[in-house]
């Protein structure tokens, strides 16, 4: 790493006296990947993308929207019909929301089924909790920005959550709100902090990637690199084959902007907010959706949010739920069928927070949610102890040696990406 | 794990439809503006902004509509000069510090029949005939649900009351609405001649509606073909040139 | 490492310059995609269509009384119509061009004689001249005063006394009928 691999003179004589070429040719071209990374390793960089997208064209959406109640659904309007191509910017912006959590979604499942969350990537996967709860932040803030019908409920629902906080809730709700209702000052601070959180969430994204980049990736095998065979250079092949990513990912989301671009919205947000009158079945975005079931799975409503927030926090300790020294869920026969038991229930919370609350559905949600902490608090310390692993390959090079499965699944997973 | 994306991709997409699901009965149109390729019928577009004009501007207001926009139905400047002259709007203060009317202006927008909210609904029995700008889009399946309500007036079903003041109308949620029925067919005499019958009425209002509420969809759809060619050729050359590239490593791995 | 292995097939030329061409050309797609997704974030700056739709407007100047005049907004600006009286056009014919600052001749500031348009913006450094209404200084040359710092415009706009550089600004307009003039 010294300066003598630049040729070009200025460059050397910058990077001599500030090292970002030397750290951007270290993160981006050097940096030794492991060799076998499947298509499920895109998704950190799609994950990038995605929020230099949002920042991008929200600060572009920021110079014609005004956040004041009297003029905010109308300045949206303005954008989508009266700005040079607002439409196209404003609904980049209202389905990159919904494509950063797909893709942050299935960054966060390929960590769990891999267990990338463990030693030495505790922290990795921490930093990574941490960016999505300011995601979901971010995302709630910004729902309530054009202020149509379902901003207005949804603000009000979800702040109203933190009446249940003991002693202090209703005067930290008037806190958040800034008056005695979702109003101008409510939705004037959603502005300023809409606008914040992307840049925060940069700034983790930063840290994500000095901690990632302290061990090297984790990889479908789940065993560590352990020479200069296992790795190959992050450019050309992972820059090529990231590209290859994106060009998918930005096949899909052009489709849903240009012929979609409301599917994944709620037409109520197209009537302006009225304080007077609530929507008749009222649903948060879908990424919200699971965390919405749990929320309302619990029959008390100080319960209700703990449990909701109890579901990311526990995130927070899985390094330490799931003791098992195996990464892989290749290896972890048990382990694996578990793993999609987790991810079917997680699938089956987000459908039911979309169904009304009652009869067969709140039963449903219960099992659900008792499921979902069970997985973390339950099965996978039990798991750690009682399950036999299958012997693990001895290198990503040579995954020799070992029964019969290991070798098959490690020799078809590099196959799989070509 | 490649029903990984595929089941997450289902759940995402029928999330809202389950959703949105209603009891109302919907009729199915096959619009001219659906699918890809989709454009606006520009004679239906304008016969439906004669039945706006004609019906329902008398009591819905169009606020994000500049006569400017009638462009796009294929009038040109001095046709919309014209079509906005007919209209006043209020301006001012004039230098007496009075508010004045004035005839509208190609860059004013249509303005509202009633003063302000509490006006619209004392002149309507306590019933706010909202603003139809957005009304496609605000609703799900917009546009089949505003052909079938507007087509949905019937006989109320044996046994329910129908109250004073209330309308039966099979495609409006809960079946009670306080709209009287808007088109009768007949009552609006097409400029260009084409059938007035209620069917015709619907659709065209409902094509006019669908250009209110988004008036981008024709281009939308017009650069939606070509990034699409475009990303899926990037997507073509990328795949091939990640297989170029890595072509030594899955060698030396064979 | 792979990058070895890679330059020891370099034998194999016209397969290599083929794989080196596709790549070139896939990322050179991406560029031009980047540059493509620009455009529309630099050209949403530019006037919006509402805007546009304000820039020119049309004025009745029928109303206006012989000896008045009207200011009205026009691209964010005053634009002052004065419907001049014999006298003042007279006045402003009268003048020798070489005793202007900026010499030109009226008949070139007015398309009627009688109505003239001006940009209501004083060329020294952008304040709003008096003189629009019944009683405001006019200035030693009868036509508008800039209280700011004292430049003298006489009845056909043109600075004759002060700091202001050129005569006040016409802005593009024309008689679309007898009465009415479309500015900009």
């Amino acid at each position: 790493m010294s300066q003598t691999q630049f040729k070009n003179p200025v460059v050397k004589w910058v990077d001599h006296r500030l090292p970002i070429f030397s750290m951007v040719n270290h993160t981006l071209h050097d940096y030794p990947t492991p060799r076998n990374l499947n298509y499920f390793w895109n998704f950190g960089s799609l994950a990038g993308l995605s929020l230099v997208i949002m920042i991008v064209t929200g600060i572009v959406l920021a110079m014609s929207y005004t956040p004041h109640v009297d003029y905010a659904f109308e300045s949206v309007e303005r954008i989508m019909r009266d700005v040079n191509h607002g439409w196209l910017i404003r609904y980049i912006h209202m389905n990159g929301a919904s494509f950063f959590f797909i893709v942050v979604f299935i960054h966060m499942f390929r960590g769990l089924y891999y267990g990338s969350y463990k030693a030495p990537r505790e922290l990795l996967w921490m930093l990574g909790v941490v960016i999505f709860l300011l995601m979901m932040a971010t995302a709630f803030m910004g729902y309530v920005l054009p202020w149509g019908q379902m901003s207005f409920w949804g603000a009000t629902v979800i702040t109203n959550l933190f009446s249940a906080v003991p002693f202090v809730g209703d005067s930290l709700v008037t806190f958040l709100w800034g008056g005695f209702s979702v109003d101008n000052p409510t939705l004037n601070r959603f502005f300023a902090l809409h606008y914040l959180m992307p840049f925060v969430i940069a700034g983790v994204v930063i840290l994500h990637i000095v901690a990632l980049h302290k061990f090297g990736s984790n990889n479908p095998l789940g065993i560590d690199m352990t020479g200069p065979q296992d790795s190959i250079p992050f450019h050309p092949y992972y820059t090529i084959k990231d590209f290859f990513g994106i060009s998918v990912f930005l096949t899909i989301f052009a489709a849903a902007v240009f012929f979609f671009p409301n599917a994944m919205g709620h037409p109520d947000n197209y009537i302006p907010a009225n304080a007077l009158q609530t929507p008749a079945h009222i649903v948060p975005e879908w990424y919200f959706l699971p965390f919405y079931a749990i929320l309302r799975a619990v029959p008390d409503k100080l319960g209700g949010v703990l449990a909701m927030f109890g579901a990311i926090a526990v995130l927070f300790i899985l390094p330490w739920l799931d003791r098992s020294p195996v990464r892989s869920a290749k290896f972890r026969p048990i382990f694996k069928i578990f793993f999609w038991v987790f991810f079917a229930d997680c699938l089956l919370l987000g459908y039911l927070g979309a169904m009304p609350a009652e009869g067969i559905y709140v039963i449903l949600s219960r099992i659900a949610t008792v499921w979902y902490f069970a997985h973390f608090l339950l099965i996978l310390p039990i798991l750690s102890v009682i399950e036999t692993p299958r012997p693990l390959p001895q290198s990503i090079s040579s995954p020799v040696l070992g029964g019969g499965g290991a070798m098959a699944g490690a020799a078809a997973a590099p196959k799989e990406k070509a | 794990m490649r029903r990984f994306l595929i089941t997450l991709s289902a759940l995402l997409f029928s999330a809202p439809a389950l959703a949105a699901g209603g009891d109302a009965k919907l009729t199915h149109i096959d619009w001219s503006f659906n699918g890809p390729f989709g454009t606006f019928d520009q004679a239906s577009l304008q016969r439906g902004f004669q039945v706006y004009s004609e019906v329902c501007a008398s009591c819905h207001s169009l606020e994000y509509i500049a006569f400017r926009n009638l462009a796009d139905l294929g009038y040109n400047e001095a046709e919309i000069k014209a079509i906005a002259a007919q209209y006043e709007v209020e301006d001012g203060p004039n230098d007496e510090g009075e508010m004045f009317m004035r005839p509208a202006i190609p860059a004013d927008r249509f303005p509202s029949p009633y003063p302000n909210e509490n006006a619209a609904r004392a002149a309507n029995g306590g019933a706010y005939p909202p603003d139809l700008s957005l009304m496609i889009k605000a609703r799900p399946n917009g546009a089949d649900y505003m052909y079938s309500l507007m087509t949905g007036y019937v006989d109320a079903p044996e046994g329910i009351e129908v109250p004073d003041g209330m309308y039966y109308n099979a495609s409006y949620p809960g079946g009670m609405i306080a709209m009287p029925q808007p088109l009768y067919g007949e009552d609006v005499e097409y400029a260009d001649g084409h059938a007035a019958e209620i069917a015709d009425h619907a659709k065209d209002i409902t094509a006019f509606l669908a250009w209110t509420a988004e008036p981008e969809l024709e281009s939308r759809k017009r650069i939606g073909v070509a990034s699409m060619i475009f990303l899926l050729l990037m997507t073509v050359m990328s795949y091939f040139a990640m297989r170029f590239i890595w072509a030594d490593v899955k060698k030396a791995k064979a | 490492m792979a990058k070895t292995s890679s330059q020891s097939k370099k034998d194999d030329v016209p397969v290599k310059s083929r794989r080196d061409f596709i790549v070139v050309a896939t990322y050179a797609m991406g560029a031009v995609g980047a540059g493509a997704v620009a455009w529309p974030l630099i050209d949403q700056m530019n006037p919006a269509a509402d805007t546009l739709a304000l820039a020119s407007i049309e004025v009745d100047v029928s109303k206006i009384e012989e000896g008045q005049s009207i200011t009205l907004k026009w691209r964010g600006k005053p634009v002052f119509i004065r419907h001049r009286t014999k006298d003042e056009i007279g006045r402003a014919n009268d003048v020798a061009l070489t005793d202007l600052r900026d010499p030109q001749a009226d008949v070139d500031r007015a398309e009627k004689p009688e109505f003239l348009v001006l940009l209501g913006v004083c060329t020294h450094l952008g304040c709003v001249p008096l003189g629009q209404k019944v009683g405001e200084v006019k200035g030693e040359y009868d036509g508008w005063f800039c209280p700011c710092h004292g430049s003298h415009y006489d009845t056909s706009g043109r600075i004759r006394k002060g700091p202001a550089p050129t005569n006040l600004e016409i802005p593009p307009y024309s008689f679309v009928s007898d009465q009415v003039i479309k500015i900009g």
